[in-house]
């Protein structure tokens, strides 16, 4: 029986350009010369390094912990020799460096021991959870979101529907399809091992329809018990079906809200490479260091699938899939989609890396735009159902109220409105632009106000301060008055302070008289100097004395 | 009931007092930079539209008709809107100090609308009774707001959209509210009169 | 002409009397504004408006005293802001008061030459530098605001001003380009 499932609204039929990387099956990535681990390769705060420099580390090894709860450890992905932890430059739009821990590897790629959990049913979700925390397992479908948070349904929540990725709905991405393909069945446990976690009732596997092959595969992996349960879906090929709000509405019909999350309406959606990576943190103990990365594009000799060790420099997999620089135009990080370029190729690959895409010379994204026409075709395919064209607008006229009030936070940053936009425009662009923009303000704003509360509360100290000066000036005042009955002038006021001034220091004398040294085990001769000295003093302070009564 | 009715849709729309009587302009291009402030502007106009209508019908009535005072109407209804306006302005200020920053100079200016004036003095030439002043009164305004915040919102597009260097500001506005009038020219005949 | 005048009076009196019910009983009390207008201010309290601090400047504006174009810290953003709230005109940054600076700058204390003379710590608004007399100076980095204010009281010229660089997390993607290219134009044949 065919299950019933549903449209989203929008959305583009794409060429897929998948075939040419699926010929061969996935070999390992050969050993690079240096491996380059980010500490920041997840959403949240980066991790923190628990290795110096010139420690020796093995495969699986955890080198930096997770730094808050929304955070990851990472794992040295080779046995080597830690040679620097400094900031290296990273596969990110902005081309700005990062942290990170530099290991040169040893070549036996050997791994440290390993602790599989064997019995995962019997554990507690929340252990459960814990193990694949810290095994650095994050969301390996692009958003690198770490995966123990998202099994976690809260208190409040209950998972009704656990939903696992398969759709790759980006051209030239094949990683997922061929991962589906070689390991079905770790696909199968890891989604077990979620479904323990999360308590949910039901389970669906979503694959885009031009996956036959995985299609066939995981359906054989299928025991009959399982079936109950888990159904595995085949949906119609439309990018961005993968998108997980997209994903979501095909499958369920249900719409999560905006400014909400899946968990809302009692769904969870993982990738299926992430399921497959719990399934070897539980069943062999391995944390994440190495994934499936499609490295592909017309510039290449052998466009293929590799297995391919966590911080691998991108030009050693360029290399061996034999490409050809002079005719590349720039290599992608991702898919033709949301990809962006690579600022330099020696940067590593990271946990979230899924393709690389070797661009010919003269596309025609590179050509200038030109002005819109209005003719509102972004519209029609927006799979958020939001108003690009009107987003756009405001984003030229930097009116970010505006241009939040049209949801701007709700874009997926699909591209398909980019891609149909007859005049070319990067329509992407300027909604990224905004984000960032409006989150600068934000941050602006909250300095201000904390700048402002500062200096309301200098202001209030120095009004605190003068009024206790006052205070006390106006104490000592009285106090004055008091101890001196009658100050008649200041001649008068002058004397009793030299008076007192003298008091005190003959009191001081008279407490020093007490307190002489040297005075023990004297023979007789010094004994009569020191009285012939203190008999001198005497008439000298009696004499002094005299002369202060009788001015 | 009819009559009610035919009223409102005239007032509304087939004879609409700024873009077919042409009166009220100043406060349609000075205040429809922006829909927020519009519609707050459209708000204050009703409400003293619609009470300065209906007291200056009642002064009009009982004060100035009895004694046959009826060539003081301008100066009795002007001092009718005056404080009427002056009341909105004491009430915008409590309620909503924003508004009344925003609205600055043209919340008193509804004093100098033609339309406020119009209203009373047309109701006087056209023998309506109470509730046909209240009506018509109200019915002016509804139009007034309703084309205040149309061309608000064109002229919020308009404000970011690629307007060539000559026809930068009023000049795209004006043309705007010329194009506006045509439109509602389109209502011509469906009320009689 | 009696009735008429009599009329007349009657109307005023009454009218007078209904607004001056009104007067009293929607008194306004205070002038919520300028804590809009504070809001929008960026609070860098450098006092290159003419006004000592962003709260003086507000009022100034609320009163009527300030044009909305005299803070440099707030930029054109910051103008914008205004006029749109203030329902005025957008006018550029008057140069009189000082430029508008893209990049925000912090300063630093080269403790080397610091004598201890707290005079820097008076002078800042927000008491982003921490000391006492006779012991070292030092300015809380995320505290200062730019402001500057710190530096001419400093007898030594001990205070540098240095430039916040972007991290991964506060970079912005930068605005895509506004040029337009006009399509070719075809003879007709």
């Amino acid at each position: 029986m065919k299950r019933r499932l549903w449209h989203f609204h929008g959305g583009l039929h794409l060429p897929e350009h998948k075939q040419a990387s699926m010929t061969k099956p996935v070999v390992a990535a050969a050993l690079p010369d240096e491996i380059i681990l980010p500490m920041q390769q997840h959403i949240g705060s980066p991790a923190e390094p628990v290795v110096k420099v010139g420690e020796h580390v093995l495969k699986g090894q955890r080198v930096a912990k997770a730094s808050e709860y929304v955070s990851a450890p990472v794992h040295a992905s080779t046995s080597g020799e830690v040679i620097a932890i400094e900031e290296r430059g990273v596969p990110h739009p902005s081309g700005l460096p990062l942290l990170s821990i530099v290991i040169k590897p040893d070549g036996k790629d050997e791994w440290t021991e390993l602790k599989p959990v064997p019995d995962y049913a019997q554990l507690d979700p929340s252990a459960l959870r814990n193990v694949i925390r810290d095994a650095g397992i994050v969301g390996l479908g692009g958003a690198g979101f770490p995966s123990f948070i998202k099994l976690n349904p809260g208190p409040d929540n209950a998972v009704d529907t656990l939903i696992l990725n398969g759709a790759e709905c980006e051209p030239y991405i094949t990683c997922d399809a061929m991962l589906m393909q070689e390991r079905p069945r770790d696909i199968i446990d890891g989604l077990l091992i979620m479904k323990h976690a999360l308590r949910a009732r039901h389970c669906i596997i979503a694959i885009e329809d031009n996956k036959k092959v995985a299609l066939t595969l995981l359906k054989n992996s299928l025991q009959e018990h399982e079936a109950e349960f888990l159904k595995i879906v085949s949906i119609p090929t439309i990018y961005p079906s993968g998108g997980e709000k997209q994903l979501i509405r095909i499958l369920t019909g249900k719409e999560v809200p905006s400014h909400g999350l899946p968990i809302d309406i009692g769904v969870v959606c993982h990738n299926v490479a992430t399921a497959a990576a719990i399934c070897k943190v539980i069943n062999e103990g391995k944390p994440l260091v190495e994934r499936y990365i499609t490295v592909t594009g017309e510039t290449l000799d052998q466009p293929r699938n590799l297995k391919v060790r966590i911080g691998t420099p991108c030009i050693d997999l360029l290399n061996a899939c034999g490409w050809r620089e002079d005719q590349t135009d720039e290599v992608l990080m991702g898919g033709p989609m949301m990809g962006f370029g690579i600022p330099a190729l020696d940067m590593p690959t990271v946990k979230t890396s899924n393709c690389l895409l070797a661009r010919p010379k003269d596309q025609p994204h590179q050509q200038p735009a030109m002005p819109c026409i209005r003719c509102g075709q972004c519209a029609a395919v927006c799979p958020a159902q939001l108003l690009p064209q009107q987003m756009y607008w405001y984003a030229r006229a930097r009116d970010f109220d505006k241009i939040q009030a049209y949801n701007l936070f709700d874009c997926i940053e699909c591209g398909c409105c980019a891609y149909v936009c007859p005049s070319r425009i990067p329509l992407v662009q300027y909604y990224r632009f905004a984000k960032t923009e409006i989150w600068a303000k934000e941050r602006d704003k909250e300095k201000a106000d904390h700048a402002r509360q500062r200096h309301e509360f200098r202001l209030q100290r120095l009004e605190r301060k003068k009024k206790e000066d006052e205070e006390r000036r106006r104490r000592k005042k009285e106090l004055l008055k008091k101890t001196q009955p009658k100050p008649d002038s200041e001649a008068d006021i002058k004397q009793a302070a030299i008076q007192a001034a003298m008091d005190r220091v003959k009191a001081k004398r008279a407490t020093q008289e007490q307190q002489k040294k040297n005075i023990e085990n004297l023979n007789e001769k010094q004994q009569q100097a020191i009285e012939a000295v203190e008999k001198r003093r005497q008439r000298l302070r009696n004499a002094g004395a005299d002369n202060e009564e009788n001015p | 009931m009819t009559e009610y009715a035919l009223i409102l849709v005239s007032t509304i729309l087939v004879n609409n007092f700024v873009l077919v009587k042409f009166l009220g302009l100043c406060p349609f291009m000075g205040v429809s930079r922006k829909l927020e402030t519009a519609t707050g502007m459209g708000l204050a106009t009703t409400f003293v539209l619609t009470l300065s209508s209906v007291c200056s019908y009642l002064v009009n009535e009982y004060l100035l008709a009895p004694f046959g005072l009826e060539y003081l109407q301008t100066i009795a209804f002007i001092l009718v809107i005056a404080v009427v306006v002056q009341f909105t302005e004491m009430v915008v200020h409590k309620t909503s100090p924003l508004l009344y920053q925003v609205l600055g100079i043209f919340l008193p200016l509804i004093t100098t609308n033609c339309a406020v004036l119009g209203v009373a003095l047309l109701n006087v030439q056209t023998e309506h009774n109470f509730i046909e002043s209240a009506l018509y009164g109200f019915g002016a305004a509804v139009g007034f707001s309703l084309v205040l915040v149309l061309f608000a919102a064109i002229r919020e597009r308009v404000a970011v959209a690629d307007v060539p260097e000559a026809f930068r500001g009023p000049s795209i506005a004006l043309i705007t509210a010329g194009l506006m009038s045509i439109a509602f020219m389109g209502f011509a005949g469906l009320v009689k009169g | 002409m009696l009735a008429a005048i009599l009329i007349l009076s009657v109307l005023a009196i009454l009218f007078g009397l209904l607004l001056g019910f009104a007067a009293m009983r929607y008194k306004v009390e205070g002038d919520p504004i300028v804590d809009q207008i504070d809001a929008i201010l960026p609070q860098t309290q450098c006092g290159q408006c003419g006004y000592p601090g962003c709260r003086p400047y507000a009022e100034a504006i609320a009163r009527g005293e300030a044009d909305i174009n005299q803070c440099p810290p707030g930029g054109e953003a910051g103008i914008v802001a205004l006029a749109d709230l203030l329902g005025r005109d957008v006018k550029p940054l008057n140069d009189e008061h000082g430029e508008h600076k893209e990049k925000k700058t912090v300063v630093i204390i080269d403790e080397k030459l610091c004598i201890g003379c707290t005079l820097c710590i008076q002078a800042c608004p927000v008491d982003a530098i921490v000391g006492a007399a006779k012991q070292m100076h030092t300015v809380i980095k995320d505290e200062c605001t730019g402001c500057n204010l710190c530096i001419p009281p400093c007898p030594v010229d001990c205070i540098h001003i240095i430039p916040v660089e972007d991290d991964i997390k506060t970079w912005c993607w930068p605005e895509p380009e506004a040029e337009l290219e006009q399509p070719p134009i075809e003879e007709p044949v």
